[in-house]
């Protein structure tokens, strides 16, 4: 398969992540949609290391794992955090960054 | 043979990845991405990154994705309105999907890069390999790695700092009723 393929494919991904958080209101649902952003950039560095036939893609793809990680660690806590304070999980009302 | 299994997994990711943004329930959009994950590391697999499809799956599909589906059984169904709060959002949310993705192939196809016309470089015995890049990771990357271990800290700090128990809830009900 060209790399062409994959690359568009990841494209495909990056819009459809994206159109997730455009649309859905629930922050559990964004949070997911920007995993699926986030791992259609790991697919597109995957593909480029492939054609080049250098690792050093691999080593951005694992870091984009971490910061992901990282990304879900926070977010879950502020949507828990969100809960507890009986605050409605709609992003359209929550307009305000002070508790 | 690599043709069926590249459009296999290409149908599973996009399938994964429409089901995330499609259904209601969000204890069954983390299924759906659980479905996207690991079509995503049979393409890893075909793209000779053997290390990466493994982490995929026992880092993200595993542990990460337990964690959401903990975290949405905890919080329960959330009910989304019917009605669109802006004017337009499901018309206008997939078209600027679509102009980006033009935007991206655009970009990525015009390139001009040669390489990406074709299958890719023949690549060595051992790419990808845990091996191969536990040493880039140890030697060439080695302040990224110990950047990433920093930042998990940090976060690993900040979640439980987030998701402590809120201090104005402790006064009001007292420490008898501790729950």
């Amino acid at each position: 398969m060209d790399i062409t393929w994959y690359l568009v494919l990841s494209g495909l991904l990056f819009a459809i992540g994206a159109c997730g958080v455009l649309l859905r209101r629930s922050p559990l649902v964004i949070l997911l949609c920007l995993e699926l952003m986030l791992n259609a950039g790991s697919l597109a560095l995957i593909a480029f290391s492939r054609a080049h036939d250098n690792q050093d893609g691999h080593v951005f793809a694992i870091v984009v794992m971490v910061v992901a990680a990282c990304e879900v660690v926070v977010g879950l806590g502020l949507i828990v955090a969100m809960f507890r304070r009986r605050l409605p999980l709609d992003v359209d009302q929550i307009r305000v960054l002070r508790g | 043979m690599e043709a069926v299994a590249f459009f296999a997994g290409a149908l599973g990711a996009l399938g994964g990845a429409v089901a995330v943004i499609a259904l209601r329930n969000p204890f069954y959009s983390v299924l759906a991405l659980i479905v996207h994950l690991i079509s995503l590391a049979g393409l890893f697999l075909l793209l000779h990154a053997e290390f990466i499809a493994a982490a995929q799956i026992v880092v993200y599909a595993g542990a990460v994705m337990v964690l959401y589906l903990f975290v949405s059984a905890y919080v329960g169904a959330v009910e989304e309105p019917i009605w669109e709060p802006i004017a337009g959002q499901r018309l206008l949310g997939p078209l600027l999907a679509l102009a980006l993705f033009v935007e991206v192939s655009i970009a990525v196809i015009g390139t001009g890069l040669k390489a990406i016309e074709a299958e890719g470089a023949t690549v060595q015995i051992g790419f990808g390999s845990p091996a191969a890049i536990g040493e880039l990771m140890l030697e060439k990357f080695l302040i990224a790695f110990e950047a990433a271990s920093l930042l998990l800290l940090i976060a690993a700090v900040g979640a439980i700092v987030l998701a402590g128990r809120p201090r104005e809830l402790e006064r009001e009900s007292g420490p008898a009723e501790a729950r």
